[in-house]
Protein backbone atom coordinates (compact mmCIF):
# COMPACT_ATOMS: atom_id res chain seq x y z
CA UNK A 1 0.00 0.00 0.00
CA UNK A 2 1.43 3.38 -0.98
CA UNK A 3 -0.10 6.84 -1.26
CA UNK A 4 2.06 8.83 -3.62
CA UNK A 5 2.25 12.32 -5.10
CA UNK A 6 4.54 13.04 -8.02
CA UNK A 7 5.04 16.69 -8.86
CA UNK A 8 7.20 19.02 -10.91
CA UNK A 9 7.09 21.61 -13.68
CA UNK A 10 4.78 20.96 -16.61
CA UNK A 11 6.94 19.18 -19.22
CA UNK A 12 9.10 17.20 -16.79
CA UNK A 13 7.15 14.03 -17.49
CA UNK A 14 5.48 13.83 -14.11
CA UNK A 15 2.13 12.61 -15.38
CA UNK A 16 3.84 10.00 -17.56
CA UNK A 17 5.97 8.82 -14.64
CA UNK A 18 2.77 8.22 -12.69
CA UNK A 19 1.22 6.33 -15.59
CA UNK A 20 4.30 4.10 -15.90
CA UNK A 21 4.17 3.37 -12.19
CA UNK A 22 0.51 2.29 -12.23
CA UNK A 23 0.99 0.35 -15.47
CA UNK A 24 3.71 -1.83 -13.92
CA UNK A 25 1.96 -2.14 -10.56
CA UNK A 26 -1.32 -3.16 -12.24
CA UNK A 27 0.50 -5.92 -14.15
CA UNK A 28 1.67 -7.26 -10.82
CA UNK A 29 -1.90 -7.64 -9.69
CA UNK A 30 -2.15 -4.48 -7.59
CA UNK A 31 -5.11 -2.15 -7.48
CA UNK A 32 -4.08 1.26 -8.75
CA UNK A 33 -5.45 4.74 -9.23
CA UNK A 34 -3.97 7.77 -10.97
CA UNK A 35 -5.39 11.23 -11.11
CA UNK A 36 -3.86 14.55 -12.07
CA UNK A 37 -4.51 18.12 -11.06
CA UNK A 38 -6.41 19.61 -13.98
CA UNK A 39 -7.37 23.05 -12.72
CA UNK A 40 -6.40 26.25 -14.53
CA UNK A 41 -2.62 25.78 -14.46
CA UNK A 42 -0.11 28.30 -15.81
CA UNK A 43 2.70 27.39 -18.16
CA UNK A 44 5.71 26.72 -15.93
CA UNK A 45 3.40 26.05 -13.00
CA UNK A 46 3.26 22.86 -10.99
CA UNK A 47 1.95 19.66 -12.54
CA UNK A 48 1.16 16.81 -10.20
CA UNK A 49 -0.50 13.46 -10.09
CA UNK A 50 -1.73 11.36 -7.20
CA UNK A 51 -1.08 7.64 -7.39
CA UNK A 52 -2.41 4.98 -5.06
CA UNK A 53 -1.09 1.41 -5.21
CA UNK A 54 -2.80 -1.12 -2.97
CA UNK A 55 -3.70 -4.75 -2.39
CA UNK A 56 -7.04 -3.52 -1.04
CA UNK A 57 -9.94 -1.68 -2.64
CA UNK A 58 -8.87 1.94 -3.18
CA UNK A 59 -10.93 4.65 -1.49
CA UNK A 60 -10.09 8.22 -2.36
CA UNK A 61 -7.76 8.58 -5.36
CA UNK A 62 -6.55 11.82 -3.70
CA UNK A 63 -4.71 10.64 -0.58
CA UNK A 64 -4.67 13.21 2.22
CA UNK A 65 -1.46 11.78 3.74
CA UNK A 66 1.53 10.59 1.72
CA UNK A 67 3.91 7.65 1.98
CA UNK A 68 6.01 8.75 -1.00
CA UNK A 69 6.65 12.17 -2.52
CA UNK A 70 8.52 12.48 -5.78
CA UNK A 71 9.46 16.16 -6.20
CA UNK A 72 11.12 17.28 -9.41
CA UNK A 73 11.24 21.00 -8.56
CA UNK A 74 11.42 23.23 -5.49
CA UNK A 75 7.78 24.43 -5.41
CA UNK A 76 6.58 20.80 -5.43
CA UNK A 77 8.73 19.91 -2.46
CA UNK A 78 7.49 22.96 -0.57
CA UNK A 79 3.86 22.30 -1.44
CA UNK A 80 3.62 18.63 -0.49
CA UNK A 81 6.32 17.80 2.10
CA UNK A 82 4.07 18.74 5.03
CA UNK A 83 1.51 16.12 3.92
CA UNK A 84 3.86 13.21 4.52
CA UNK A 85 3.28 10.49 7.08
CA UNK A 86 6.00 9.60 9.57
CA UNK A 87 8.06 6.84 7.95
CA UNK A 88 7.47 8.37 4.52
CA UNK A 89 10.08 8.82 1.83
CA UNK A 90 10.62 11.97 -0.24
CA UNK A 91 12.66 11.66 -3.43
CA UNK A 92 13.96 14.88 -4.88
CA UNK A 93 15.61 15.92 -8.10
CA UNK A 94 18.76 17.52 -6.66
CA UNK A 95 19.47 19.25 -10.00
CA UNK A 96 16.62 21.61 -9.13
CA UNK A 97 15.62 21.02 -5.52
CA UNK A 98 17.45 22.11 -2.36
CA UNK A 99 15.24 20.42 0.20
CA UNK A 100 14.38 22.20 3.43
CA UNK A 101 14.29 20.15 6.62
CA UNK A 102 11.53 17.57 6.33
CA UNK A 103 8.94 16.80 9.04
CA UNK A 104 9.92 14.42 11.84
CA UNK A 105 10.24 10.82 10.69
CA UNK A 106 10.39 11.58 6.94
CA UNK A 107 13.50 10.55 5.04
CA UNK A 108 14.73 12.48 2.02
CA UNK A 109 16.69 10.91 -0.81
CA UNK A 110 18.03 12.66 -3.87
CA UNK A 111 19.38 12.12 -7.34
CA UNK A 112 20.50 14.71 -9.93
CA UNK A 113 17.83 13.59 -12.37
CA UNK A 114 17.85 16.51 -14.80
CA UNK A 115 21.67 16.53 -15.09
CA UNK A 116 21.86 12.77 -15.54
CA UNK A 117 19.16 12.67 -18.19
CA UNK A 118 20.89 15.49 -20.10
CA UNK A 119 24.25 13.70 -19.82
CA UNK A 120 22.63 10.53 -21.20
CA UNK A 121 21.43 12.54 -24.20
CA UNK A 122 17.83 11.90 -23.17
CA UNK A 123 16.89 15.19 -21.56
CA UNK A 124 13.19 14.41 -21.41
CA UNK A 125 13.79 11.26 -19.35
CA UNK A 126 14.61 12.88 -16.00
CA UNK A 127 11.32 11.36 -14.88
CA UNK A 128 12.76 7.88 -15.52
CA UNK A 129 15.87 8.69 -13.45
CA UNK A 130 13.47 9.59 -10.65
CA UNK A 131 11.53 6.34 -11.09
CA UNK A 132 14.79 4.35 -10.86
CA UNK A 133 15.57 6.12 -7.60
CA UNK A 134 12.04 5.50 -6.32
CA UNK A 135 12.20 1.77 -6.99
CA UNK A 136 15.63 1.47 -5.36
CA UNK A 137 14.75 3.40 -2.22
CA UNK A 138 11.20 2.21 -1.60
CA UNK A 139 11.40 -1.36 -2.89
CA UNK A 140 7.83 -0.76 -4.03
CA UNK A 141 8.33 -3.18 -6.91
CA UNK A 142 10.91 -5.66 -8.11
CA UNK A 143 13.67 -3.99 -10.17
CA UNK A 144 13.65 -6.57 -12.96
CA UNK A 145 9.87 -6.54 -13.25
CA UNK A 146 9.95 -2.76 -13.38
CA UNK A 147 12.53 -2.72 -16.20
CA UNK A 148 10.38 -5.10 -18.22
CA UNK A 149 7.31 -3.01 -17.49
CA UNK A 150 9.12 0.14 -18.55
CA UNK A 151 10.16 -1.36 -21.89
CA UNK A 152 6.71 -2.66 -22.53
CA UNK A 153 5.12 0.72 -21.66
CA UNK A 154 7.18 2.54 -24.28
CA UNK A 155 7.11 -0.38 -26.75
CA UNK A 156 3.32 -0.32 -26.69
CA UNK A 157 3.42 3.37 -27.61
CA UNK A 158 6.01 2.77 -30.35
CA UNK A 159 8.63 4.79 -28.44
CA UNK A 160 11.10 2.04 -27.51
CA UNK A 161 14.49 3.64 -26.77
CA UNK A 162 17.46 2.01 -24.97
CA UNK A 163 18.32 5.41 -23.43
CA UNK A 164 15.12 5.15 -21.36
CA UNK A 165 16.35 2.08 -19.55
CA UNK A 166 19.77 3.73 -19.14
CA UNK A 167 18.18 6.72 -17.40
CA UNK A 168 16.20 4.41 -15.14
CA UNK A 169 19.42 2.52 -14.27
CA UNK A 170 21.27 5.76 -13.46
CA UNK A 171 18.59 6.74 -10.99
CA UNK A 172 18.54 3.28 -9.44
CA UNK A 173 22.31 3.23 -8.95
CA UNK A 174 23.01 6.82 -7.94
CA UNK A 175 20.29 7.75 -5.52
CA UNK A 176 21.56 8.66 -2.07
CA UNK A 177 20.22 9.75 1.29
CA UNK A 178 20.41 13.51 1.90
CA UNK B 1 -4.72 -9.05 -19.12
CA UNK B 2 -8.43 -8.84 -18.47
CA UNK B 3 -8.35 -5.10 -17.80
CA UNK B 4 -7.31 -1.85 -19.41
CA UNK B 5 -6.11 1.24 -17.57
CA UNK B 6 -8.31 4.14 -18.58
CA UNK B 7 -10.04 7.27 -17.34
CA UNK B 8 -13.67 7.22 -16.28
CA UNK B 9 -14.53 9.40 -19.27
CA UNK B 10 -12.84 6.99 -21.68
CA UNK B 11 -14.56 4.02 -20.05
CA UNK B 12 -17.94 5.69 -20.58
CA UNK B 13 -17.20 6.36 -24.26
CA UNK B 14 -15.76 2.90 -24.96
CA UNK B 15 -18.64 1.15 -23.16
CA UNK B 16 -21.13 3.18 -25.19
CA UNK B 17 -19.44 2.11 -28.43
CA UNK B 18 -19.46 -1.51 -27.25
CA UNK B 19 -23.17 -1.20 -26.44
CA UNK B 20 -23.77 -0.27 -30.06
CA UNK B 21 -24.01 3.51 -29.70
CA UNK B 22 -23.54 4.81 -33.22
CA UNK B 23 -24.56 8.46 -32.86
CA UNK B 24 -22.86 10.94 -30.59
CA UNK B 25 -23.33 14.70 -30.66
CA UNK B 26 -21.91 17.05 -28.05
CA UNK B 27 -19.87 20.10 -27.23
CA UNK B 28 -16.62 20.29 -25.23
CA UNK B 29 -16.51 21.33 -21.57
CA UNK B 30 -14.20 20.25 -18.74
CA UNK B 31 -14.23 17.72 -17.08
CA UNK B 32 -16.16 15.59 -19.58
CA UNK B 33 -14.25 16.49 -22.76
CA UNK B 34 -12.45 13.13 -23.07
CA UNK B 35 -15.82 11.52 -23.83
CA UNK B 36 -16.19 13.79 -26.83
CA UNK B 37 -12.52 13.31 -27.82
CA UNK B 38 -12.78 9.53 -27.55
CA UNK B 39 -15.91 9.51 -29.68
CA UNK B 40 -14.31 11.77 -32.29
CA UNK B 41 -11.32 9.41 -32.50
CA UNK B 42 -13.20 6.11 -32.49
CA UNK B 43 -16.80 6.48 -33.68
CA UNK B 44 -15.90 6.38 -37.37
CA UNK B 45 -14.18 2.97 -37.02
CA UNK B 46 -17.52 1.59 -35.89
CA UNK B 47 -19.36 3.11 -38.82
CA UNK B 48 -21.19 5.58 -36.62
CA UNK B 49 -21.61 9.34 -36.65
CA UNK B 50 -19.77 11.81 -34.41
CA UNK B 51 -20.79 15.46 -34.51
CA UNK B 52 -19.41 18.32 -32.48
CA UNK B 53 -22.47 20.52 -32.62
CA UNK B 54 -22.34 24.31 -32.71
CA UNK B 55 -23.50 24.17 -29.07
CA UNK B 56 -25.13 21.88 -26.52
CA UNK B 57 -28.70 22.68 -27.54
CA UNK B 58 -28.14 21.81 -31.18
CA UNK B 59 -26.35 18.59 -30.19
CA UNK B 60 -29.34 17.51 -28.14
CA UNK B 61 -31.72 18.22 -31.01
CA UNK B 62 -29.61 16.00 -33.23
CA UNK B 63 -29.94 13.23 -30.66
CA UNK B 64 -33.68 13.64 -30.80
CA UNK B 65 -33.67 12.68 -34.47
CA UNK B 66 -31.29 9.76 -34.01
CA UNK B 67 -33.36 8.39 -31.12
CA UNK B 68 -36.62 8.65 -33.09
CA UNK B 69 -34.97 6.57 -35.82
CA UNK B 70 -34.09 3.84 -33.29
CA UNK B 71 -30.34 4.45 -33.07
CA UNK B 72 -28.45 4.10 -29.82
CA UNK B 73 -27.33 7.65 -29.14
CA UNK B 74 -25.49 9.62 -26.50
CA UNK B 75 -24.40 13.10 -25.48
CA UNK B 76 -22.42 14.41 -22.52
CA UNK B 77 -21.65 17.62 -20.68
CA UNK B 78 -20.78 19.27 -17.35
CA UNK B 79 -21.88 22.21 -15.20
CA UNK B 80 -23.36 25.04 -17.29
CA UNK B 81 -23.23 22.80 -20.38
CA UNK B 82 -25.57 20.36 -18.65
CA UNK B 83 -27.99 23.26 -18.08
CA UNK B 84 -28.20 23.65 -21.85
CA UNK B 85 -29.00 19.95 -22.25
CA UNK B 86 -32.21 20.37 -20.27
CA UNK B 87 -34.39 21.48 -23.16
CA UNK B 88 -33.37 18.40 -25.13
CA UNK B 89 -33.86 16.09 -22.16
CA UNK B 90 -37.37 17.49 -21.72
CA UNK B 91 -38.23 16.95 -25.39
CA UNK B 92 -36.77 13.44 -25.53
CA UNK B 93 -38.77 12.63 -22.40
CA UNK B 94 -41.99 14.06 -23.78
CA UNK B 95 -41.58 11.97 -26.93
CA UNK B 96 -40.73 8.78 -25.00
CA UNK B 97 -37.38 8.52 -26.75
CA UNK B 98 -34.48 6.47 -25.37
CA UNK B 99 -31.13 8.22 -25.08
CA UNK B 100 -28.16 8.23 -22.71
CA UNK B 101 -26.87 11.58 -21.41
CA UNK B 102 -23.76 11.92 -19.25
CA UNK B 103 -23.13 14.73 -16.78
CA UNK B 104 -19.65 14.91 -15.21
CA UNK B 105 -20.36 17.20 -12.26
CA UNK B 106 -18.16 20.00 -11.04
CA UNK B 107 -18.52 22.58 -8.26
CA UNK B 108 -20.24 25.94 -8.30
CA UNK B 109 -23.18 27.70 -9.83
CA UNK B 110 -22.79 29.88 -12.91
CA UNK B 111 -19.47 29.04 -14.49
CA UNK B 112 -18.27 27.81 -11.10
CA UNK B 113 -15.09 25.75 -11.13
CA UNK B 114 -13.95 23.08 -13.52
CA UNK B 115 -12.81 20.80 -10.71
CA UNK B 116 -14.74 17.91 -9.18
CA UNK B 117 -17.95 18.55 -7.28
CA UNK B 118 -21.51 17.28 -6.98
CA UNK B 119 -23.37 20.41 -7.99
CA UNK B 120 -25.95 19.02 -10.43
CA UNK B 121 -27.79 16.49 -8.25
CA UNK B 122 -31.12 18.31 -8.09
CA UNK B 123 -30.94 19.21 -11.76
CA UNK B 124 -30.38 15.55 -12.63
CA UNK B 125 -32.90 13.83 -10.37
CA UNK B 126 -35.89 16.18 -10.32
CA UNK B 127 -37.07 15.72 -13.90
CA UNK B 128 -35.31 17.36 -16.83
CA UNK B 129 -36.05 20.74 -18.40
CA UNK B 130 -39.08 22.54 -17.00
CA UNK B 131 -40.01 19.39 -15.11
CA UNK B 132 -42.71 16.74 -14.71
CA UNK B 133 -40.76 14.01 -16.42
CA UNK B 134 -38.55 11.33 -14.92
CA UNK B 135 -35.17 10.05 -15.95
CA UNK B 136 -33.31 7.05 -14.54
CA UNK B 137 -30.09 8.49 -13.06
CA UNK B 138 -27.11 6.20 -12.40
CA UNK B 139 -24.07 7.36 -10.42
CA UNK B 140 -20.83 5.39 -10.95
CA UNK B 141 -18.22 5.32 -8.17
CA UNK B 142 -15.37 3.72 -10.14
CA UNK B 143 -14.03 3.50 -13.66
CA UNK B 144 -15.30 -0.08 -13.83
CA UNK B 145 -18.76 1.12 -12.93
CA UNK B 146 -18.55 3.93 -15.52
CA UNK B 147 -18.25 1.20 -18.15
CA UNK B 148 -20.80 -1.23 -16.67
CA UNK B 149 -23.52 1.36 -16.00
CA UNK B 150 -23.14 3.10 -19.36
CA UNK B 151 -23.36 -0.24 -21.16
CA UNK B 152 -26.53 -1.13 -19.29
CA UNK B 153 -28.00 2.38 -19.59
CA UNK B 154 -28.78 1.80 -23.28
CA UNK B 155 -30.81 -1.32 -22.43
CA UNK B 156 -32.71 0.53 -19.72
CA UNK B 157 -33.38 3.49 -22.00
CA UNK B 158 -34.95 1.19 -24.59
CA UNK B 159 -36.76 -0.97 -22.04
CA UNK B 160 -38.66 2.08 -20.76
CA UNK B 161 -38.36 4.31 -23.85
CA UNK B 162 -36.84 6.89 -21.55
CA UNK B 163 -33.78 9.06 -21.04
CA UNK B 164 -31.12 7.55 -18.77
CA UNK B 165 -28.56 9.87 -17.19
CA UNK B 166 -25.09 8.87 -16.09
CA UNK B 167 -24.27 11.25 -13.23
CA UNK B 168 -20.55 11.19 -12.66
CA UNK B 169 -18.14 13.82 -11.34
CA UNK B 170 -14.83 15.42 -12.17
CA UNK B 171 -12.94 13.03 -9.91
CA UNK B 172 -14.40 9.77 -11.24
CA UNK B 173 -14.30 11.00 -14.84
CA UNK B 174 -10.62 12.06 -14.66
CA UNK B 175 -9.11 9.20 -12.67
CA UNK B 176 -7.41 6.17 -14.19
CA UNK B 177 -8.12 2.71 -12.77
CA UNK B 178 -8.35 -0.85 -13.97
CA UNK B 179 -11.42 -1.24 -16.13
CA UNK B 180 -13.01 -4.50 -17.26
CA UNK B 181 -14.78 -3.70 -20.49
CA UNK B 182 -17.99 -5.42 -21.60
CA UNK B 183 -18.37 -7.45 -24.81
CA UNK B 184 -18.95 -5.43 -27.97
CA UNK B 185 -22.33 -5.93 -29.60
CA UNK B 186 -24.27 -4.49 -32.52
CA UNK B 187 -27.60 -2.75 -32.20
CA UNK B 188 -30.32 -3.24 -34.83
CA UNK B 189 -31.69 0.21 -35.57
CA UNK B 190 -34.86 -1.37 -37.04
CA UNK B 191 -35.75 -3.67 -34.17
CA UNK B 192 -38.50 -1.52 -32.59
CA UNK B 193 -42.10 -1.17 -33.76
CA UNK B 194 -42.36 2.48 -32.66
CA UNK B 195 -39.53 4.11 -34.60
CA UNK B 196 -39.81 6.27 -37.67
CA UNK B 197 -37.67 5.67 -40.70
CA UNK B 198 -36.58 2.56 -42.47
CA UNK B 199 -39.68 0.34 -42.41
CA UNK B 200 -41.16 -1.95 -45.05
CA UNK B 201 -43.66 -0.56 -47.53
CA UNK B 202 -46.80 -2.00 -45.93
CA UNK B 203 -45.86 -1.29 -42.32
CA UNK B 204 -48.13 1.20 -40.56
CA UNK B 205 -46.61 4.68 -40.55
CA UNK B 206 -45.35 5.61 -37.06
CA UNK B 207 -45.46 9.02 -35.50
CA UNK B 208 -43.27 10.08 -32.61
CA UNK B 209 -44.98 12.98 -30.89
CA UNK B 210 -45.07 15.25 -27.88
CA UNK B 211 -47.07 13.52 -25.06
CA UNK B 212 -47.90 10.79 -27.59
CA UNK B 213 -50.86 12.41 -29.39
CA UNK B 214 -51.43 9.20 -31.36
CA UNK B 215 -53.09 7.62 -28.29
CA UNK B 216 -54.78 10.69 -26.75
CA UNK B 217 -54.02 12.67 -23.58
CA UNK B 218 -55.58 10.29 -21.10
CA UNK B 219 -53.82 7.22 -22.41
CA UNK B 220 -50.56 9.16 -22.67
CA UNK B 221 -50.94 10.27 -19.06
CA UNK B 222 -51.57 6.70 -17.90
CA UNK B 223 -48.64 5.45 -19.93
CA UNK B 224 -46.24 8.00 -18.41
CA UNK B 225 -47.44 7.57 -14.82
CA UNK B 226 -47.21 3.78 -15.11
CA UNK B 227 -43.76 4.10 -16.57
CA UNK B 228 -42.56 6.36 -13.74
CA UNK B 229 -43.97 3.96 -11.15
CA UNK B 230 -42.47 0.89 -12.79
CA UNK B 231 -39.06 2.54 -13.02
CA UNK B 232 -39.37 3.70 -9.42
CA UNK B 233 -40.24 0.22 -8.15
CA UNK B 234 -37.92 -1.82 -10.36
CA UNK B 235 -34.74 0.16 -10.78
CA UNK B 236 -33.56 1.06 -7.27
CA UNK B 237 -29.91 0.11 -6.89
CA UNK B 238 -27.50 0.55 -4.04
CA UNK B 239 -24.55 -0.95 -2.20
CA UNK B 240 -24.49 -1.42 1.57
CA UNK B 241 -21.24 -1.59 3.50
CA UNK B 242 -21.09 -2.56 7.18
CA UNK B 243 -24.54 -1.20 8.01
CA UNK B 244 -25.78 -4.10 10.22
CA UNK B 245 -24.48 -2.80 13.54
CA UNK B 246 -23.82 0.83 12.61
CA UNK B 247 -24.30 3.74 15.02
CA UNK B 248 -24.29 6.18 12.13
CA UNK B 249 -24.79 5.37 8.46
CA UNK B 250 -23.00 7.53 5.92
CA UNK B 251 -24.88 8.01 2.66
CA UNK B 252 -22.91 9.05 -0.39
CA UNK B 253 -22.64 8.43 -4.12
CA UNK B 254 -19.87 8.83 -6.68
CA UNK B 255 -16.49 10.10 -5.50
CA UNK B 256 -17.79 10.96 -2.00
CA UNK B 257 -18.82 7.34 -1.46
CA UNK B 258 -15.26 6.14 -2.03
CA UNK B 259 -13.94 8.42 0.67
CA UNK B 260 -16.81 7.29 2.92
CA UNK B 261 -15.86 3.65 2.50
CA UNK B 262 -12.31 4.49 3.65
CA UNK B 263 -13.83 6.44 6.55
CA UNK B 264 -15.95 3.45 7.60
CA UNK B 265 -12.89 1.17 7.68
CA UNK B 266 -10.77 3.72 9.55
CA UNK B 267 -13.51 4.61 12.05
CA UNK B 268 -14.12 0.96 12.88
CA UNK B 269 -10.42 0.45 13.55
CA UNK B 270 -10.79 3.29 16.07
CA UNK B 271 -13.92 1.78 17.66
CA UNK B 272 -16.55 3.99 15.98
CA UNK B 273 -19.16 1.87 14.16
CA UNK B 274 -19.95 3.65 10.91
CA UNK B 275 -21.69 2.09 7.91
CA UNK B 276 -22.33 3.20 4.35
CA UNK B 277 -25.28 3.18 1.97
CA UNK B 278 -24.08 4.01 -1.52
CA UNK B 279 -26.92 4.82 -3.91
CA UNK B 280 -26.08 3.60 -7.41
CA UNK B 281 -29.38 4.83 -8.81
CA UNK B 282 -30.10 8.33 -7.50
CA UNK B 283 -33.40 8.35 -9.35
CA UNK B 284 -35.17 6.18 -8.49
CA UNK B 285 -33.66 6.86 -5.07
CA UNK B 286 -32.96 3.53 -3.28
CA UNK B 287 -35.70 3.98 -0.67
CA UNK B 288 -35.69 0.22 -0.06
CA UNK B 289 -32.22 0.53 1.50
CA UNK B 290 -33.72 2.73 4.24
CA UNK B 291 -36.75 0.54 5.00
CA UNK B 292 -35.19 -1.11 8.05
CA UNK B 293 -32.75 0.83 10.19
CA UNK B 294 -30.38 -1.23 12.34
CA UNK B 295 -31.16 -1.24 16.05
CA UNK B 296 -29.31 1.53 17.87
CA UNK B 297 -28.84 3.66 14.75
CA UNK B 298 -28.46 7.31 15.75
CA UNK B 299 -28.98 8.74 12.29
CA UNK B 300 -27.88 9.05 8.68
CA UNK B 301 -25.14 11.37 7.41
CA UNK B 302 -25.33 12.69 3.87
CA UNK B 303 -21.79 13.29 2.56
CA UNK B 304 -21.84 15.52 -0.49
CA UNK B 305 -19.70 18.04 -2.38
CA UNK B 306 -22.15 20.94 -2.65
CA UNK B 307 -23.37 24.04 -0.81
CA UNK B 308 -26.74 22.48 0.02
CA UNK B 309 -27.49 18.95 1.18
CA UNK B 310 -29.14 18.12 -2.12
CA UNK B 311 -29.24 14.35 -1.75
CA UNK B 312 -29.88 14.82 1.97
CA UNK B 313 -33.46 15.76 1.11
CA UNK B 314 -33.91 12.41 -0.61
CA UNK B 315 -32.70 10.67 2.56
CA UNK B 316 -35.33 12.59 4.56
CA UNK B 317 -37.98 11.38 2.13
CA UNK B 318 -36.66 7.81 2.03
CA UNK B 319 -36.59 7.58 5.84
CA UNK B 320 -39.96 9.37 6.13
CA UNK B 321 -38.29 11.60 8.78
CA UNK B 322 -38.02 8.63 11.17
CA UNK B 323 -34.34 9.21 11.95
CA UNK B 324 -32.24 12.36 12.14
CA UNK B 325 -30.35 13.14 8.96
CA UNK B 326 -27.11 15.13 9.18
CA UNK B 327 -25.16 16.71 6.36
CA UNK B 328 -21.36 16.62 6.11
CA UNK B 329 -20.65 18.90 3.15
CA UNK B 330 -17.50 19.92 1.34
CA UNK B 331 -17.54 22.13 -1.72
CA UNK B 332 -14.36 22.73 -3.69
CA UNK B 333 -12.33 20.09 -1.86
CA UNK B 334 -12.96 16.40 -1.67
CA UNK B 335 -14.03 15.11 1.72
CA UNK B 336 -11.35 13.28 3.69
CA UNK B 337 -11.83 10.15 5.79
CA UNK B 338 -10.47 12.05 8.81
CA UNK B 339 -12.90 14.96 8.26
CA UNK B 340 -15.89 12.62 8.00
CA UNK B 341 -14.91 10.74 11.15
CA UNK B 342 -14.45 14.04 13.06
CA UNK B 343 -17.91 15.15 11.93
CA UNK B 344 -19.44 11.85 13.08
CA UNK B 345 -17.77 12.12 16.48
CA UNK B 346 -19.24 15.63 16.66
CA UNK B 347 -22.74 14.23 16.03
CA UNK B 348 -22.36 11.73 18.84
CA UNK B 349 -21.07 14.50 21.14
CA UNK B 350 -24.14 16.60 20.29
CA UNK B 351 -22.15 19.28 18.46
CA UNK B 352 -24.10 19.10 15.17
CA UNK B 353 -27.79 19.63 14.46
CA UNK B 354 -29.73 17.46 12.02
CA UNK B 355 -30.35 19.04 8.62
CA UNK B 356 -33.59 20.79 7.79
CA UNK B 357 -35.20 21.14 4.41
CA UNK B 358 -33.78 24.37 3.02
Amino acid sequence: MADIIMAGFGGQGILTAGKILIDVAARQGKNVSWTSSYGAEMRGGTASCSVVISDEEIGSPYPSKLDILLAMNDPSYGKFISQMRPGGVALVNTSLVSPQTPPEGVQVYGVAATDMANAAGNGRAANLVMLGALIKVTGLMDDQAFREGLESFFGKKGHANPANLECYRQGFENVSKL
Amino acid sequence: MDYVLMKGNEAIAEAALRAGCRFYAGYPITPQSEILEYMSANMEKHGGVFIQGENEIASMSMLWGAAAAGARCMSSSSGPGFDLKQEGISYLSSYNLPAVIVCAMRYGTGDGEITAGQDSYWEAVRGGGHGDSRQIVLAPASVDECAALTYEAFDLAEKYRNVVLILTDGAISQMIEKCHLPQAREHDINQFDWTIGNHKKDDPKNKVTNLDRTIGYEAAERYLRNKFKTMHDQEQRWEEFMTDDAELILVAYGISSRVCKSAVRQARSEGLRLGLIRPISVWPYPEKAFAHAPEGLKGYVSVEMSLSAQMGQDILLATRFRKPVYACLTTLNLPTAEGIIDYCRGIIAGAHQPMEVL
